[in-house]
Formats: C-alpha cells, structure tokens, sequence
C-alpha cells in the first residue's frame, strides 16, 4: 500500500441516493404499466415512467455536481481517485457480460437452436414432425412458422457506422492525449469531432432502422434473426447514446476549464466508456452483420 | 491466518474535520445515510423482515400440504406462493443479508474508515425496499403475480404467465442492480481500502469470499437481466427467443438463466464459508487450519461454478458428450468444497472447544450443509438425475445447503458479531433454546423429503398421492416449528439492542482481526486513520 495513513473522504448524509431510488421505483412501476397497457386505452404508464426519468435525470445532475463539486474543491485524494477508476472499471466489466447475455443468445440460436429444428444432430424427427418445409439458414429469412424476412447486408450503412464508430475512438484518444500534454485548444477540437461522430452513428442508425421496418420487412418480431438484431444493435444504441450525452458533458467541463493532466478521472472514465462501445460495436459487426 | 497486531490505540472514534459528529438523529439518518454500518444495519433488518415475509409463504404452502387434496388455497395462488417464496428467500433475505454482513464488517476487518464509494452504498440498499414492494404488490393485481417457479421458465413466464409479468422484470431488473453496485462496492473497498500491512494473505476469509463473491455477482447478474428482458420482450413485443415457431428454443432459456442460476448459488454460499472460517478457529482457541488452501479452494469454486450450469438441467436435452461434461465438472466441485469441511474439522481437532450459540450453529453448518453437499452429489450424476429430477428430493437437497447452509451461518455471525454491533451480550440461554428448536425441526422438516422425493413426490404441486400423505404432514409440523423459532431469535435479537451485559471489546478469547480491536458497540466512525497492521 503506497497510500500510508492517507485521509479518505467519506461524504455526510446525502438526498442523492433516495431521489434517485424513487426515480428507479416510477421507471419500473410505469414500464410495467406501460407494457401491460399496450393493447388498452390507458396511458397512466407512460406519464408515470416519463416522470421516474425526469426524476432520474434530476439526480443524475444533481448527483455529479456534487461529486464534480467536492472534486473541484480538492477533497479527493489519490485513493479515491483509485476508488472512483477501479468502480467505473468494474461497471463496464458488469455491462459486457449484459451483452454476452445476447451475444450468447445469438451464438444459440444459431449454431444450435435453429439447426436443431432442420433436423441436426439426433433431431430429425423433431424436423419431420414439428416444421418438415423449414430450412435452416443463417440469416433466418423464414421461420419455422412462415414470417420471413431480409437480412441486413453488411455493406453500405454498417459499414460506414463501423468506420465511423472505429474514427471516434481514435479521435477521442487524440483528446485524451492533448489533455494529458495541456493543450486544451486541440483537446476540445478533437472531443468535438468525437461528439459530432457520434451523432452521426445514431443518425445513421436511425437511417438504418427506418429502412429495415419501412422497406425490408426485418422487425423486432421478425424471428430470432430479428429479435437479436434489434436488441443487440438496439441496447448498443442506447449505449452510444449515453457515451454521447457523457461526453458532452465532458466537453461542457473542458469549456469551464475543468480537468488537469494529474487530475481527470470524469474524462478517463467517459474515454474508457467510449472505448469499449467500440469494441461491442466491432463485434456486433462481425456476428450480426458480417459472419 | 497470521497473526494481526496493532499500534494504534484501541480506540478509534478520533473525529475528523468533515461534518462527522456520531450519528444523526430521526428516521432521515437512515434515509439519507453513507455510513457503512447503517446501511449494514438496514439491510440486515430488511432482510430479516423478507425472511419472516418469505417463511410465511412457506408456511402456506406447508399448511396446503398437510393433507392430500386441495384444501386452503387454488392452485394458482400456491404456485404464486412457491414462486414468490423462492424469490423473496434468494434476493430478499439471503443475498442483502450477506451484503448487511459485508457492509458492517468487510471495513473494520481491513481497517478502512468506510466503504469505498458511501453515496452509491446508500443507492443499492435502497432500492431494493422498492423492487420488494412491487414484486409483492403483483400479488394484488389482477390475474395474481409470478406463478411460474423463482426459475421462471419460458413458456411458462412468456406464453402463460399473468399480465403482471412485466412488474416481475422490472422488479428484478432493480434487484440485479442494486446487487451489482454493492458488489463493486465490496470489490473496490477490498482492492482499495485496506490498512498499510493488510496483505491479501492477512485478509480475513469473510473478506475473501466475499470478494470471490462480489466478482461473481457482477460477472452474473447482467445475465440475469439479459435473460428477464428477453423474457419480457417475448410476452410484450412479439420477439421469439425462447418459442421456436420463430427459430428459438425454450432450452435456451434454460441454458441463459443457469448460466446465471448456478454461479448464483455459489453466490449464496461463499459468505458463509467465510463466516464459519472466523467463527470455528474463534471457539476453537486454534488457527485456522489450511488458511491458503481455504482461499485457493474459494477460488476453485467460484470458477467451476462458470462450468456446470447444464447439470440443472440433464433431462431437458442435450448431447451425451455434454451432459457427461457438465457431470464430471459438477463431481469435481466436491474437491474444494471437502477441502474446506476437512479443514473446519482439521481447525477443531484438538482445540479447547466451548460451543456458545455462534459455534452451536457454526457445528450445525458444518454438518447439515455437508449433507446437502452430498445429496448435491448424487443429483450430479446424470442417469440418477433423470429419476430425481424435480422431485421432492431436489427440494431437500438445495433447502439443506441454503436453510442449514446460508441462513444458518447468516445466525451463526448474526449471535458472534451481535455483541461488537450492539455494544450487549446476547441471551445465552434463549439463543441456545434458539438453536435446538430450529436444529431439530429443520431436520424434521428437510429430511423426510429425501425420502418423498426418492418415492417420486414432484415439487411444486399443491396435491399429493395419498402415500405420501404421513410424510408430509411429519414435515409440515417440522415446518411450522422451524417458523416458529424464528421468532425466538427476533426475540433475541431485541433484547440484546435493548440492554443486557455490557460486552467487552473482544467477548470471545479466541477471536482474531480488527474488528475485536475496536469498542463494543463500535463506534460510528472506526479506522478513519488506518491502522498499521504487521
């Protein structure tokens, strides 16, 4: 322990935490609702999640000022800073194993599910009796109950996506280095056009998406084929867009000055964050689109 | 473990510049805390509460079954108690409990001042309250809540579960949150906090499982929420992963929730591996025999429980090659785990044994979960299985690794450390009575129904044969007494808050680590400077 006999700040009672449990309790208690409420009149789900995510929101801010906050005012020392990586380390390790949950969903029902059904292994009575027309191909354009379907090609949006997304992350290494090197002109430039890259990736999923529903016929509820793409291309969005809003706060903060060399966990962990949307971006390209 | 000594005086309760004057006062304090031990304290108490709330669900189901025939309630209303009693057990009361535990102890073992990150510690306590109290309102709603298994097997819980599903989800969704953030809590305190001098082989074995522990809760319980979203898309948006009109496989969702399930088992064990390595050498007066083999054997554990989720599930079809796979690594398990028992019983042989109630339960513990670990073995062979399965002697077998195992030693550190929490001795005597009333009707309880389960009694049925019925009601009544005694210890637990023989610093002779160092009650900020620990 190099550390020795440091002082660690433990913070006083905070409002925080209980804000933002009231705010998870509206979210799960209107989603809930909401879903239930799909095929009726009622809408008192929506409004009641709308209200659990402004609360959330609400927290989220007021939460980060207060940490920014004591940050700022030099109550930290480097064990926290320690504390604060290291947790941030552990919570992306936590969401790719939520993305090896799809992913392996996806590997299942392709190397296994799927085959089964067209009679593999010891099943070829399950084919007989249960789909004898079904065949099993990878896409799975046509399911065993007669949905089909297109499969998205790699080339043309995907692809542009995987430039795009591939780009972002060398240029927000580019930010990072120029903020280590105090050269905070060049530093917002290049988180700048790290943001601006991120936008157009959602833009292009937009695209994408709208595409697949209006001219492909390819939907959530379009077979395995298109329920793994849906979530897996569907929960890495809603990841790009959460690095996005993450790093535009962190460019707010390089604006007011915000951020040493020594001192800059925020940034590292919105760079960390950054990087490894990337990486499941680099895989989704492989095993949804490509392979 | 090797020996811990201190410089610094026995006192730590020096306040420092910030804001730290003792506790505040009023309901908000435990609101609005970040300190470790009150949130170990309300998640301790919270647990306790889902305990009694889980136990008298089994109490409906053990009343159902007292007779053959349909007698209290309908069927779906039992399924919905067998199903909310599992998940009530698992997420309510075992998992917080050991999180209370890790929140009280895991910083004064290391002599850290608090946990690493106080604000987030607040935010996985409390949203759990509110995750219970939807999961428990679902009960209410119309068409009933979650009857589907704590499992919740699709179709079951996609084609045929009630309309409240989607509040099942969600309240798992939180659930999985609230134990990922305590388990990075736990892992970045005990990478990060510990005391100059506390090396990792000085660590105390409650701190190595659970760190082994809180990496396994954060490696798993994505999953868990991959697998409950999969589930509610399913129902709700028409997506296809578990119906294989669409190109999916119910198996698959079997093969999703125990990649999940089995490492979640072990979750709910390894805290007490560690509970019972501080407890035995304590009553002992002895070391503990085989400390590093204990924490490589913890290790072991926790990655072959990545290997064998598939033994859950022999009958439900795989190839040979796997399920032979899946048995031989499930059979291996026993290795560590017998490295342990061996060295629990290595650690009292020949020690000056005196058996307080914590070392009552910590001999009970060793027992009874051995033979759960047992009957575990015979269920890892595969052609056995196939006659077992879902069975009554299933049911047996994973109440005597988690009733015997997890709670008993949650009671085990509840009666040790109650002393260093309440600054109180507990009463001797109504805890021994504790602890005979319970041991003894627990075995009423579990143990006949090996033999209901071997006879071919299946789980999860609100009506029986009429050969089963003598045994049953023999259980039930083991039932009712277990619930009964509980009660005791709610007693126990009361009264040794509100007063009883002051309790010295160290109350047990054979004790060992920081936490023994400080007062009793501990104060309310300990080790804000580290101590040296040589």
């Amino acid at each position: 322990m190099n550390a020795k006999h440091e002082h660690y700040y433990v913070p006083a009672q905070s409002a925080w935490p209980i804000i933002g449990a009231i705010g998870l309790f509206l979210i799960a208690v209107g989603a809930g609702s909401y879903v239930t409420q799909l095929e009726t009149e009622q809408t008192s789900g929506g409004y009641i999640l709308t209200a659990g995510i402004a609360v959330i929101i609400y927290m989220i801010f007021g939460w980060f000022r207060t940490v920014i906050n004591e940050s700022m005012s030099g109550l930290y020392s480097q064990q926290m800073d320690r504390s604060f990586r290291q947790g941030m380390s552990w919570f992306i390790f936590s969401e790719v194993m939520f993305f090896v949950a799809f992913f392996g969903a996806l590997l299942y029902a392709r190397m296994i599910a799927v085959p089964w059904l067209g009679g593999a292994s010891n099943n070829a009575m399950t084919h007989e009796v249960l789909w004898p027309t079904f065949e099993a191909v990878w896409p799975l354009i046509k399911t065993p109950d007669g949905t089909t379907t297109e499969a998205m090609p790699w080339t043309g949006l995907p692809l542009y996506n995987t430039l795009i997304l591939l780009a972002s992350s060398v240029t927000l290494h580019f930010a990072h280095v120029s903020l280590e090197k105090s050269k905070r002109q060049a530093l917002t430039a290049w988180l700048a056009i790290t943001i601006l890259l991120g936008i157009g990736f959602l833009f292009l999923q937009v695209e994408e998406y709208i595409h697949a529903y209006q001219e492909m016929g390819l939907t959530l509820a379009s077979g395995v084929y298109g329920n793994t793409f849906f979530l897996l291309t569907g929960f890495h969005g809603m990841h790009v867009t959460l690095g996005t809003v993450f790093l535009l706060v962190l460019f707010f903060r390089v604006l007011k000055g915000h951020f040493t060399p020594e001192n800059h966990f925020a940034f590292q962990a919105g760079s960390w964050y950054w990087h490894f949307v990337d990486v499941v971006w680099l895989c989704l390209f492989v095993f949804v689109y490509v392979l | 473990m090797s020996t811990i000594t201190q410089d610094a005086p026995a006192a730590h309760d020096d306040h420092h510049d910030d804001h730290h004057h003792g506790a505040p006062k009023g309901l908000m304090r435990w609101v609005l805390t970040t300190n470790h031990k009150d949130i170990g304290t309300l998640y301790l108490w919270f647990s306790f509460i889902m305990f009694l709330t889980g136990g008298a669900m089994a109490m409906v189901i053990r009343a159902e079954l007292f007779q053959p025939g349909l007698q209290l309630v309908d069927p779906n209303f039992f399924n919905q108690m067998t199903t909310v009693h599992g998940l009530i057990m698992v997420f309510g009361a075992v998992m917080p409990a050991f999180t209370g535990l890790a929140n009280w102890l895991i910083p004064m073992m290391i002599g850290a001042p608090d946990m690493a990150l106080p604000r987030m510690n607040n935010w996985s306590f409390w949203i759990l309250p509110f995750a219970f109290a939807i999961l428990l309102s679902s009960l209410f709603m119309e068409g009933g809540g979650p009857n589907f298994g704590w499992t919740f097997y699709a179709p079951l819980s996609t084609t045929y579960s009630p309309d409240s599903t989607a509040l099942f989800v969600f309240s798992v969704h939180i659930m999985g949150i609230s134990s990922i953030m305590g388990a990075i809590n736990v892992v970045v305190t005990i990478v990060n906090m510990r005391a100059p001098g506390m090396t990792w082989m000085k660590l105390p074995l409650f701190v190595w499982t659970w760190l082994i522990t809180a990496f396994l809760l954060i490696a798993v319980m994505p999953v868990l929420a991959g697998t409950v979203t999969m589930v509610l898309t399913d129902k709700y948006f028409g997506t296809s992963f578990f119906d294989a009109a669409g190109g999916g496989d119910p198996v698959m969702f079997q093969h999703i929730f125990w990649f999940f399930g089995h490492p979640e088992v072990y979750i709910m064990i390894l805290p007490s591996f560690g509970i019972i390595s501080a407890i035995v050498p304590a009553f002992s007066r002895k070391p503990l025999f085989g400390y590093s083999s204990m924490v490589y054997a913890t290790a072991s554990i926790a990655i072959l429980s990545f290997l064998v989720w598939a033994h859950h599930m022999f009958t439900t079809g795989m190839p040979v090659f796997a399920e032979l796979f899946f048995m031989y690594c499930t059979m291996l398990i026993a290795v560590p785990t017998g490295v342990k028992v061996f060295n629990w019983v290595a650690t009292m042989w020949r020690g000056s044994l005196t058996f307080e109630t914590p070392m009552l339960f910590a001999v009970a513990f060793i027992i009874l979960f051995t033979i759960g670990g047992f009957s575990g073995l015979m269920l890892a062979i595969t052609p056995v299985d196939f006659q077992y399965h879902d069975t009554y002697f299933v049911v047996a077998h994973f109440h005597y690794v988690l009733v015997t195992g997890a709670i008993f030693s949650i009671m085990a550190a509840a009666y040790y450390w109650l002393p260093k929490w309440t600054g109180n001795m507990y009463d001797e005597k109504l805890g021994k009575i504790h602890f005979w009333c319970s041991t003894i009707s627990v075995n009423v309880l579990f143990f006949p129904m090996h033999f209901l389960g071997l006879a071919g009694m299946p789980r999860r049925i609100p009506d029986y044969a009429i050969q089963f019925a003598d045994v049953n009601q023999i259980v039930s009544i083991g039932g009712f007494a277990f619930g009964l005694s509980q009660l005791i210890f709610l007693a126990v637990v009361i009264k040794c808050i509100r007063g009883g023989e002051k309790a010295a610093a160290k109350p047990w002779d054979g004790a060992e680590g920081l936490e023994w160092t400080i007062a009793s009650p501990a104060p309310y900020h300990s080790f804000t400077t580290p101590p040296e620990v040589k």
